[in-house]
């Protein structure tokens, strides 16, 4: 999690270029740790990305293309498309009133409330899917109450919606927070003082206010929530074609030693984090121009 | 319109920020509400723009409650400290958002808002700006647009927030004396908040100064710098030597001596004697009330100073553009007008 936890503040602002001035040391020296960072890169990150779409491939585009055409593949990219979809739409909205309420407004338990929403990066992500096992499952706390009225949520769709929504909870927040508390209130009292109602206030002023960092959280929301393993994984039950979501569809298919196809599924994973990175590239340019 | 604000309290916590104030704003006036920080002022403004409600007291538009309508309702134009434009609008939009924002049935067609947000700009000297952006301006410039757009909702009160804090010396300056021929233009009933004496001074048609939450004195920019009705304004509004002296058998004292100087009716006690540098004439030692050693000159010409040490042991500084007094010198001083205050007064 620390790597997400410096992406997030990396687009902040950058160093002013001082560094001519202070730099001194050796052309060797500063080539030979050059290249060790680049090496360091290159076999931690080019080089693994690399094998997965070099295995993808390695029985051709046909066997490719199949893996991908198979029925519990395309099961397992629906489900996933289905959990993001919802999970980020639910924490779009979350993490914009959390943000809102904190940053606009002073009320006791604020600084608990903020330490809660980055609980979810201090825990273990099997801990988050446990949760709800231990709420929900058939021996949990409302186990037997769930029974009685038939609501089935471990095992099911709205088991993996919790269990990411709640991994997935201060990716918009966190991008948020910071900026509304630096913005103040001053533009939001003086739309109503102009004779804005709140909802006006709210979409005319806040929401355009703060648009870039909120896509950009959403962007971090939506990349993780697609790749969530371990909190899916305690609560989806692994059933093939129902309950599996590509990162699981994945594992199975690698223990079941289909290589290529397990890869040819994990390809559009790093597909994704390619496209993730490319747009997050994008939008700190416009964050910072901000 | 007529603003009454009457005994109005407002608590932070355990900070009075208001401790009960009553104040009438005349129609049309514009009224500087001037002191240091953490006086209340900006509090006070807050309460009139209903950004703030008091906790005690009332507010009164015209007659009516003005506690009972929202800041939505109340039509005041407010101009923020830090201007708090619109960041993502153009200057245009900025200016138009007040007219955007009426319900449907009373919004001006998109014709009406342009030829307004025109006029408005023409009225601010800032037309060819309508396109940019509120960081492609200067502080002077932003400053006005702010103004511009709280105009637009042709408001019943204007209320400005330290409307030139913000800005270097030269622009202040200017944008002072637009502000005093802006309200003389339009007439609206015009209330400032700053810290700045000079500025209050002068802009205001009357000047309200305020310290710890009360108001101190209300008055037209002379009565509070010539007439002062308490210690805290003397020293506040211009420059003043404050001299510790004690009444006693209705006569001054200073240093165990009495002095020639009328007590003003002060009770008998500790008190403060005021006087305006340039007040006080310097001469020979003989007659003079007080007497004291030049222990330093600095400055020349009008801005020559003189650092004194007053007998038997004080010590002021005064102006003294017309002596010729060296360092060394025994000299005199007769203060030509002064006030006297009883400690805490």
């Amino acid at each position: 999690m620390s790597v997400s936890v410096g992406t997030l503040v990396s687009h902040r602002k950058k160093p002013a270029d001082a560094a001519r001035a202070v730099r001194s040391e050796p052309a060797l020296v500063r080539w030979t740790v050059v290249a060790i960072a680049i090496l360091f890169l290159f076999v931690f990150l080019v080089l693994p990305l690399a094998t997965v779409f070099q295995q993808a491939f390695s029985r051709g585009l046909g066997a490719y293309l199949a893996a991908l055409a198979q029925p519990d593949a395309l099961a397992a990219i629906q489900l996933t498309l289905m959990v993001a979809a919802i999970s980020v739409a639910l924490n779009l909205v979350f993490g914009l009133i959390a943000a809102w309420a904190i940053a606009k407004f002073d009320f006791p338990g604020k600084s608990v409330l903020i330490t809660l929403i980055d609980l979810p990066f201090s825990v273990s992500p099997v801990i988050s899917g446990l949760v709800f096992i231990l709420l929900f499952g058939a021996q949990g706390f409302f186990g037997r109450w769930m029974q009685d009225h038939d609501i089935q949520i471990i095992f099911a769709l709205p088991g993996i919606v919790l269990a990411t929504v709640l991994v997935t909870f201060p990716f918009v927040a966190r991008e948020l927070i910071p900026l509304m508390q630096e913005q103040g209130t001053q533009e939001e009292e003086a739309a109503i003082s102009l004779g804005a109602s709140g909802l006006q206030t709210f979409f005319r002023v806040t929401l355009p206010n703060v648009k870039w960092a909120l896509l950009y959280g959403v962007l971090l929301c939506n990349a993780r929530a697609m790749g969530e393993f371990g909190a899916v994984s305690v609560v989806s039950g692994h059933v093939r074609g129902e309950t599996n979501t590509m990162p699981l569809h994945v594992e199975i298919l690698y223990n079941e030693y289909q290589f290529a196809a397990a890869f040819a599924v994990a390809s559009l994973l790093a597909l994704l984090a390619l496209v993730t990175l490319v747009l997050k590239a994008v939008l700190e340019r416009r964050l910072d121009a901000e | 319109m007529k603003i009454d604000v009457s005994h109005v309290t407002k608590q932070f916590g355990s900070f009075a920020a208001l401790a009960g104030v009553d104040l009438e704003i005349k129609s049309g006036e514009l009224v500087a509400l001037l002191g240091p920080s953490g006086s209340g002022k900006t509090t006070l403004l807050r309460i009139i723009a209903g950004l703030e409600w008091p906790d005690e007291g009332q507010v009164f538009f015209d007659g009516t409650d003005a506690l009972a309508r929202s800041v939505r309702e109340r039509h005041v134009g407010f101009v923020f400290q830090h201007y708090a434009l619109f960041r993502h609008l153009t200057v245009f939009e900025n200016v138009a958002f007040g007219l955007r924002v009426k319900p449907r049935r009373r919004r001006p067609d998109e014709a009406k808002i342009r030829a307004k947000v025109h006029e408005l700009l023409d009225l601010v000297q800032l037309r060819p700006l309508a396109e940019r952006h509120p960081n492609q301006l200067s502080g002077g410039q932003r400053q006005r647009i702010a103004l511009a757009r709280a105009l637009a909702i042709e408001p019943s009160v204007l209320l400005l927030d330290e409307p030139f804090g913000a800005l270097d010396a030269k622009v202040r300056k200017e944008l002072r004396r637009w502000l005093r021929h802006l309200h003389e233009s339009i007439n609206v009933t015009s209330v400032f908040v700053t810290h700045d004496q000079e500025e209050a001074l002068e802009v205001a048609d009357r000047v309200v100064v305020m310290d710890k939450g009360r108001i101190e004195q209300v008055g037209t920019p002379e009565e509070v710098y010539e007439r002062p009705a308490t210690s805290f304004v003397h020293d506040f509004i211009g420059e003043s030597v404050v001299i510790p002296v004690s009444v006693a058998d209705g006569a001054l004292h200073f240093g165990g001596g009495r002095l020639a100087l009328d007590s003003q009716g002060v009770h008998t006690g500790d008190a403060r004697l005021f006087v305006r540098p340039a007040d006080i004439h310097v001469g020979p030692p003989d007659d003079a009330p007080l007497k004291g050693t030049v222990k330093r000159v600095h400055g020349i010409g009008s801005a020559r100073r003189l650092e004194i040490d007053l007998v038997p042991a004080y010590s002021i500084e005064i102006d003294a553009s017309g002596t010729g007094a060296t360092p060394g010198d025994l000299i005199g001083l007769t203060p030509n007008r002064y006030r006297v205050f009883a400690v805490g007064a």
